[in-house]
């Protein structure tokens, strides 16, 4: 099982991913997630995925991310990522992720409007 | 194989250039020449072939349609789009008429941007020539001969002067013809369509137009990179981007730039050619995406060897 420490800041969830988020861990990335989204909904705290420690990810993992975010919007919970890494960013970019998923430059710059 | 020319890299509609697109590259070019004078014709044509793609030239307007060049004296046509128009005229002044010449058309699907030069290429109407139309959709003639029919086409499909035939091809299996292995297979697309993976003796093509890959099916993924597997070049539908086609898009049967990269990567083939573009991008936009995926490539690469990125324009001719 993915390990996804998490942590509490200014009131925003923010959980640690790191490694490599390819077709290989897609499905497990996806089921570590799960209990964290469920709790995702109106009135819990946001839900912040920290990314500084992704140096990949795939297609696959992008999805991930796209039916992460779509959850949370139908339960009316936040969710987000922060802290991309150059390289991670530029995949945002150039896949168009950058503007479907919500997406700060840091953890602090996140909780700053996802915070209470 | 010896080459690819690309005759229609458009796709859904053919798209021409406006006034104002052509305007724009005046006014680019004259903005880099800077009021510089040129000694002779030469000089000019350096400068000229010096600018942007977007600027000097265009990725072009027909639809789909792709030829192979061969060292055998049979012609290869894959998908018939509007681009089949001039490759019909080039080939009528090349070998002249009368002087019978066979033609092997290759088919992805039965759609009217695949379709619509069919009525337009010239060694149709040309007694002596054989035109050999192979595909997988068992209504394969049935739409060659229904778009030259009354009220849509004047001339009707029983006018062709040529000898025409149609061969039913199976997916998944190997079809010997010109000299060349020729594997088709089934892609996801609205009425289906088919891929196809042609293998001479050293050189292995492969087509795939019309295809969405679905993200969450990994199997797929796995069926695609085996189906590429070591190719020289992969023809590829790069008609939206990543999110578009996972999102907005889903289920409308095309794929993306970062997908193209990410199987030719998992299949290592040497070069990717982007296919099908989106008719809203214009030549600025196609030159952008095709600089971002050749930027992804290289940031994904790792220890790979590196993967060739082009996008294909009309006239485009590569060696293989
Ligand atoms: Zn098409
Ligand atoms: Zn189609």
């Amino acid at each position: 099982m993915m390990n996804l420490p998490t942590s509490e800041q200014a009131g925003v969830l923010v959980v640690s991913v790191n490694g490599r988020i390819d077709h290989a861990v897609s499905e497990e990335f996806t089921r570590a997630l799960e209990p964290l989204l469920a709790r995702c909904t109106q009135g819990q705290p946001a839900l912040l995925l920290d990314f500084s420690g992704v140096v990949y990810i795939s297609s696959a993992g992008l999805r991930v991310l796209m039916m992460a975010s779509r959850q949370a919007k139908a339960q009316q919970g936040s969710f987000a990522i922060a802290a991309l890494t150059p390289l991670v960013q530029e995949v945002f970019t150039i896949s168009r992720f950058n503007l479907i998923v919500p997406c700060y430059t840091s953890v602090d710059a996140a909780c700053k409007v996802l915070g209470r | 194989m010896k080459q690819v020319v690309f005759w229609g890299t458009r796709g859904a509609l053919p798209t021409s250039l406006t006034s104002r697109d052509i305007h724009e590259k005046i006014v680019a070019a004259l903005v880099v020449a800077n009021g510089r004078s040129f000694r002779n014709r030469n000089a000019l044509e350096e400068f000229v072939r010096g600018l942007p793609f977007a600027v000097n030239g265009t990725f072009g307007g027909n639809s789909s349609c792709v030829e192979i060049v061969t060292s055998g004296p049979e012609h290869i046509i894959l998908d018939m789009g509007s681009g089949a128009r001039p490759l019909g005229q080039a080939k009528i002044a090349r070998f002249g008429v009368p002087n019978p010449q066979t033609y092997h058309i290759f088919i992805s699907h039965l759609h009217w941007d695949h379709l619509m030069g069919f009525p337009f290429f010239a060694p149709m109407y040309i007694p002596g020539n054989r035109i050999v139309i192979h595909g997988c959709h068992p209504r394969l003639e049935e739409a060659v001969r229904r778009q030259m029919q009354a009220p849509c086409f004047p001339v009707d499909y029983s006018q062709a002067g040529a000898q025409i035939e149609f061969d039913l091809m199976t997916p998944d299996h190997p079809h010997y013809i010109c000299g060349l292995n020729v594997i088709p297979t089934l892609q996801l697309h609205a009425g289906d369509s088919y891929g196809y993976r042609f293998e001479s003796v050293d050189r292995t093509l492969v087509y795939s137009t019309d295809c969405e890959h679905k993200l969450e099916d990994i199997e797929a993924f796995e069926r695609f990179a085996r189906f590429f597997a070591g190719a020289d070049l992969v023809i590829f539908d790069a008609m939206y981007s990543l999110a578009e086609a996972a999102s907005v898009k889903s289920d409308w049967g095309h794929s993306s730039n970062v997908i193209g990269v990410e199987l030719c990567q998992a299949a290592a083939a040497r070069r990717l050619a982007l296919f099908h573009h989106e008719p809203v991008n214009d030549d600025k936009q196609l030159a952008r995406l095709l600089e971002e995926t050749r930027r992804l490539e290289q940031i994904t690469r790792g220890e790979r060897p590196p993967l060739e990125v082009v996008s294909a324009y009309d006239g485009l001719i590569l060696d293989l």
